[in-house]
């Protein structure tokens, strides 16, 4: 009885005192309660594929969100776990639980090898260079057509689970660890790892964090290997989940998607890459069922992407969450918006905003 | 095999440095790394098209309407989206892809997938070398070094060219010394999408025109851009000609050698880019902070 009033507590002050995090754990709980409600198979393929495109475009945040390490060409790390698992299926019959955590490495060690010589450069030239992997790489495919099967791709990957519904359940559950994990990777507040701190410091002035003692080659290694590997699993996934890889996940129209995503979400924020490709890919697949709206629907989406953009750009779920939560001014706690005082110190939180605009 | 090599090498420089150079400008100008640059090309290409086949108009007004309208719609996509968010620069990038795309759905939506065709300015062509070249192929280079020289002259000798340089070297001092930076972006966005829009009048009728040709010239560009140095329109200029080359050769070459063309010319950007940082012609900020 004891326990569950421990459990009550946390909950009561934990997450529902925080709007964000009460978001957060309706939205965990509604997507593990979305195979009883709906037993379609196309519905659920759009919500397993958003969960691994969220893996996806929240591994693009760690790098150029949080490290500001600009990456044109991300997709290279998607489509060297994608290819790597697709072969180490089809010529070891390596099973996915072994296959993926390989292929991710496989995609961790190709960062590392474009990312030695691309941390050179900086800024827009990094944008520019990084771009050209992808391609580079598409053209190789094509070139030894016999091995990587070229344009057709490789097929017959073996299936992850045998029932959909199983798959869905592992690649939700695969996305929430790896999110988790890359939250804590990057979270700047964090008592016992500095590395958030130092990706921030580098993003904001990397000269000052190099003056500062922080060897930021590292970190930026770090940081790009941190990325690869969690965009390696998500290309991992894609491909016992799609049983099919082909040069299109090398493309830069997939770069370009997690990078819609995730700036449309909110970038530097995990969750904002997590809800961006939770609205805007179910959004888009969705209008595609309507012969009516499917002719326009990229006409709709990008007007959906210029207007949010125009109107908050620094993405929806930052947009939101400054409306729903205020930071009390004195203990630094989270309260909702709603609230006069603070729920811990109690200090008014609604002081007259006439200095500045601080967000 | 070697005349054909350099005609489309000719070619092919041409359209990739009329183009870097449009984009290098309004990255230099205002920060904008403008995606949609490629996509206003190919809107020209559209527009020469309507103005011939759908209303009539002679061909020279076609294009003069073609270079004039897309400086005008750049202009307005600058007033109405890039100045309001132009403080995010990751914003700035993904708009002017939304904006791409945009164009490309509309263009699909009215003109189906198919390809289509411009006839060329002038017809015909002769034998050089074993290999046929077009009057439109020496017209297109000709129209070129006299673009070339033009904007040596806007850049360098006029008053226009100098407060353009100065708000690319540094836009806050500028912006002391009484320089209305917006405006300064906002002509400059002209000068780059009549830019885009005169690539397209030149080159155009080589090539067919359909929804989905931003794409591949985008991705070289950039290339061309970052090997001549960011900013540097000489630059721009030998790099596309270097990769226009790379990228002919390995095709004409090399058996199977068009899958590779893109890889080759990529791999030699990134080759000149570990041995120099800035690029060719760039300027090295060595402690720059952005």
């Amino acid at each position: 009885m004891g326990y569950l009033y421990w459990i009550y507590n946390i909950i009561r002050n934990e997450f529902v005192a925080i709007p964000g995090r009460m978001i957060a754990l309706i939205f965990f709980v509604s997507l593990l309660l979305i195979p009883a409600f709906t037993g379609n198979p196309y519905i659920l393929r759009i919500f397993t594929l958003a969960a691994i495109f969220a893996i996806f475009a929240a591994s693009w945040d760690v790098l150029v969100g949080y490290t500001g390490q600009i990456n044109l060409g991300h997709a290279l790390f998607f489509g060297v776990g994608a290819y790597s698992v697709a072969l180490l299926n089809l010529h070891f019959e390596l099973p996915a639980y072994l296959s993926i955590p390989l292929g991710s490495i496989a995609a961790v060690l190709v960062g590392l090898i474009i990312g030695i010589p691309a941390l050179r450069l900086r800024g827009f030239y990094l944008a520019l260079v990084t771009l050209a992997f992808p391609i580079i790489l598409t053209g190789i495919l094509f070139f030894f057509a016999d091995f990587t099967g070229g344009e057709q791709g490789l097929t017959g990957v073996h299936r992850l689970a045998l029932s959909r519904t199983t798959s869905y359940y592992i690649i939700v559950l695969t996305m929430v660890f790896s999110l988790l994990l890359m939250y804590k990777f990057t979270d700047a507040g964090s008592k016992w790892l500095r590395v958030g701190i130092i990706l921030h410091a580098i993003r904001e002035d990397e000269i000052t964090a190099r003056s500062s003692g922080i060897n930021t080659t590292w970190y930026k290694l770090l940081s790009f290997a941190c990325s690869g590997f969690f965009a390696g699993v998500a290309g991992g996934l894609y491909a016992v989940f799609m049983r099919t890889v082909g040069p299109s996940t090398l493309e830069l129209s997939l770069t370009f998607q997690a990078i819609l995503w995730t700036i449309f979400g909110g970038s530097a924020t995990i969750y904002g890459a997590v809800t961006g490709v939770y609205i805007l890919y179910p959004l888009i697949e969705f209008l595609n069922l309507y012969p009516v709206v499917s002719e326009f629907r990229f006409i709709l989406f990008a007007l959906i992407l210029i207007f949010t953009l125009l109107f908050m750009p620094e993405g929806l779920s930052r947009w939101i969450r400054d409306k729903i939560e205020i930071h009390c001014t004195r203990c630094k706690g989270i309260n909702i918006a709603s609230r006069r005082t603070c729920r811990i110190c109690s200090a008014p939180l609604h002081l007259a905003k006439t200095e500045g605009s601080e967000r | 095999m070697l005349s054909g090599i350099i005609v489309n090498t000719l070619v092919a420089g041409v359209i990739y440095a009329i183009l870097a150079i449009g984009f290098s400008l309004i990255f230099g100008v205002a920060k904008i790394l403008n995606m949609a640059h490629t996509a206003l090309y190919m809107v020209a290409g559209f527009i020469i098209f309507i103005g011939l086949q759908m209303i009539g108009l002679p061909l020279y007004l076609c294009d003069i309407l073609a270079i004039v309208l897309t400086a005008i719609l750049a202009m307005i996509c600058y007033r109405l989206v890039f100045d309001r968010v132009k403080i995010q620069t990751s914003a700035v990038m993904i708009i002017s892809i939304a904006l791409a795309m945009l164009f490309q759905e509309l263009l699909l939506m009215q003109f189906g997938a198919q390809p289509r065709q411009i006839p060329p300015f002038i017809p015909g062509y002769f034998e050089f070398l074993g290999s046929r070249v077009t009057y439109q192929h020496i017209f297109s280079f000709a129209s070129f070094l006299a673009l070339i020289c033009a904007i040596w002259f806007l850049m360098i000798k006029t008053r226009l060219g100098k407060i353009i340089r100065a708000v690319s070297e540094d836009p806050e001092v500028s912006n002391l010394m009484g320089i209305n930076v917006t405006r300064i972006s906002l002509i400059t966005m002209g000068i780059s999408g009549g830019l885009a829009g005169f690539a397209a009048v030149i080159v155009v009728p080589l090539f067919t025109l359909h929804s989905l040709m931003w794409i591949s010239p985008l991705v070289t560009i950039m290339a061309v851009v970052v090997l001549g140095g960011l900013g540097s329109i000489k630059g721009s200029v030998i790099g596309a000609f270097i990769l226009g080359f790379a990228e002919t050769a390995v095709s004409m070459l090399v058996p199977l050698g068009s899958f590779l063309s893109g890889a080759v010319s990529l791999t030699i950007m990134i080759l000149v880019l570990i041995i120099r940082p800035e690029g060719l012609f760039g300027v090295a900020f060595e402690e720059e902070r952005l």
